[in-house]
């Protein structure tokens, strides 16, 4: 015992932020005041572009979570989206709530319909949980198309009272002298920003969390991280409820925004799974940069490919195909593989103070 | 009362055509453990391709899916081969993104050929012919087809993979990949002969889908749906599981459209979810996932 005294003393810490990502969060903060100010200048169309950009993100943001950290590979997110969207509406429309009002209550009934789901999908593993989550999916849209006070299967619309009913809109025409369509964009636009911002504070500080470790350690070895104590079905279930709640606001904010639902628009596995999973996956899964990478390059083609309507969805497939195949990282993998760049910093490094890392083995 | 006897008959043929959905998805993931989240639209597109022969050559479907057959094998084979051999791992995502991708490009490249217009595959008389049971009851002559059709596909590929050298094969592959290849499998051929014999079953459920429906290019996620359902409910590893719970499927959706003609679908997946709860491992569960 007596040689553990000269052994020498080992140091390390371990180190989240780095360098650049520090210079990131300052340029984040900066981008969002820009964002905040933008509707002061830019157009109409412009910010509802952003609006589309918003909220794919934030769902990508999301089902990143879920598949990229939780290994839960869901194809029926849209569940939670349509689910968000009609209970929008039916708080709005038959409860006479606010619709700003409407948003959080969507997203907390979103978590209780996603416990009794969960406890029944939970019991198909891996691939079989994909198809099992589409199939709720469809249960979802099925029984919403049967409810006629929401307009059965034609759906229905939200009254112009309501959509213009959102606190801040008498505000904004008045301070930017708008008519009141114009104002609602921009109140919807606030809303959504505020909202992605949310969504990845949210998934940022849950990666942060020990909670965070124990998700990296599902996404890199799950039956390792099990062997270390995580206790895997329960992660799993509070990551499931947690993002179905976050989807559930987006869904509902989404709906605002179009002021007209229909089953088959609400619960599209297109819209609100396919499209994201492949923002997902050919920005990066597994990381929070990825989904943003994809989400703009998501935007990008939505915004100048999308009338070659077949032709662009063809083109999405292959590129997501390719992307699995050639760089299942994504995207930002090949550029942070590269340079060793983080800008949202969860990962830890183990940093062993470089002057007495002599002696590893004394 | 022969409303609801009928309703069960109608159910258990209609349990055939699920079935012949399912077989194909059966053998895919029994061989190479691949959950195909395209299968839905690659029996639509098999479908097309057999209204293609027919309309083409003039054939009859049921002649023109013989000379489609050796074209679906082919694309099958190679498809596995050049594309999804390459995806196989122990990672989840990338077979079930490929999939995911090829079904979008699926439906998307039909639509832009064929359009969203409805088609069907014509027969002449055989479509409409019915055999009666008395008591007001009659079973179509194509869904009778359809029903002995799975059966003899279930029979057919239960000599393949228990009688012969290429089931053995299938069997070693599916039991054990690292040893059947130490024993000199060339496991990618393997999996690619087996995506081609599943291609041949699609090709079979395919005529039945386009004789006894219309179809069109978006209908393919549905039938995945329906052939998953039928493959947990009869439980993994099982064909003839895989009959039963088609039939249970056909049934569920037979009677919940008696109930109420708009509760179809619904009872088919409520079954589904009710049979998850009760019984996760299916009705005849078989293999270990």
């Amino acid at each position: 015992m007596d040689d553990a005294a000269a052994r020498p003393v080992q140091t390390f810490r371990i180190e989240t932020a780095g360098g650049a990502s520090r210079i990131a969060a300052s340029i984040a903060l900066l981008i969002v005041l820009v964002l905040a100010l933008l509707p002061m200048f830019a157009g109409r169309t412009l910010i509802q572009d952003l609006i589309f950009l918003f909220y794919m993100l934030a769902l990508a943001q999301c089902w990143n979570l879920l598949a990229g950290y939780a290994g839960l590979i869901s194809v029926g997110q849209q569940a939670f989206v349509g689910l968000g969207g009609y209970l929008l509406f039916a708080l709005t429309l038959i409860g006479g709530l606010n619709p700003l009002l409407a948003i959080p209550i969507a997203g907390v009934v979103s978590a209780l319909f996603a416990l009794p789901t969960a406890l029944i999908v939970f019991r198909l593993r891996g691939a079989y949980f994909a198809i099992g989550t589409w199939v709720v999916a469809e249960v979802y849209r099925l029984v919403f198309a049967q409810i006629k006070p929401l307009g059965g299967g034609t759906g229905t619309s939200l009254t112009p009272t309501i959509t213009s009913s959102v606190p801040g809109i008498e505000w904004v025409k008045t301070l930017l002298d708008l008519r009141t369509p114009a104002a609602r964009d921009i109140v919807s636009y606030w809303v959504a920003l505020a909202l992605v911002v949310a969504t990845l504070a949210a998934v940022y500080f849950i990666l942060r969390s020990r909670r965070g470790l124990a998700l990296g350690a599902i996404r890199d070895h799950e039956a390792a991280a099990a062997g270390l104590g995580v206790d895997i079905y329960r992660i799993k279930l509070a990551v499931y409820v947690a993002t179905a709640a976050m989807t559930g606001m987006i869904g509902a904010l989404i709906y605002l925004q179009k002021a007209r639902i229909s089953p088959d628009a609400a619960f599209s596995v297109l819209d609100w799974t396919a499209y994201v999973i492949f923002i997902v996956v050919i920005g990066g899964i597994g990381t929070m940069e990825g989904p943003v990478v994809g989400a703009i390059i998501f935007y990008l083609m939505q915004r100048y490919l999308a009338d070659f309507g077949a032709y662009y969805l063809i083109l999405l497939g292959t590129l997501g195909i390719l992307v699995m195949l050639f760089a299942p990282k994504g995207l930002w993998g090949l550029v942070a593989e590269r340079h060793g760049l983080t800008l949202f910093p969860t990962r830890r490094r183990l940093v062993i103070e470089a002057d007495k890392r002599v002696q590893l083995n004394p | 009362m022969t409303g609801w006897l009928d309703a069960l008959i109608q159910g258990v043929l209609l349990g055939g055509l699920y079935a012949l959905f399912a077989a194909g998805l059966s053998l895919m993931f029994g061989v190479m453990r691949l959950v195909n989240l395209a299968h839905g639209d690659l029996i639509v597109l098999a479908a097309f391709a057999i209204l293609l022969v027919a309309t083409n050559l003039g054939l009859d479907p049921f002649v023109a899916v013989l000379v489609a057959v050796p074209i679906l094998f082919v694309i099958g084979f190679a498809l596995q081969h050049v594309l999804l051999n390459r995806t196989l791992g122990r990672d989840l995502l990338p077979p079930l993104l490929v999939t995911f991708g090829l079904s979008i490009i699926i439906q998307n490249g039909l639509l832009q050929l064929f359009s969203a217009d409805s088609q069907r595959l014509r027969s002449g008389a055989i479509e409409t012919a019915s055999i009666p049971l008395g008591g007001g009851i009659a079973v179509g002559v194509v869904p009778l087809l359809t029903l002995l059709s799975a059966i003899a596909v279930i029979v057919l590929l239960n000599f393949i993979f228990y009688r012969t050298p290429i089931g053995r094969a299938f069997r070693a592959t599916s039991d054990d990949l690292e040893v059947a290849q130490l024993m000199g499998v060339d496991h990618r051929r393997i999996f690619a002969v087996a995506m081609g014999l599943a291609f041949v079953v699609i090709a079979i459920a395919a005529l039945y889908l386009g004789l006894r429906a219309n179809f069109d290019p978006t209908i393919g996620p549905a039938r995945l749906l329906y052939a998953f359902e039928a493959v947990i409910i009869g439980g993994l590893g099982s064909f003839w599981g895989t009959l039963a719970g088609g039939i249970v499927l056909g049934l569920a959706q037979t009677i919940g459209a008696r109930i109420d003609p708009e509760w179809q679908i619904l009872a088919g997946h409520l079954a589904f979810l009710a049979v998850l709860v009760v019984r996760p491992r299916g009705l005849f569960p078989r293999a270990q996932d």
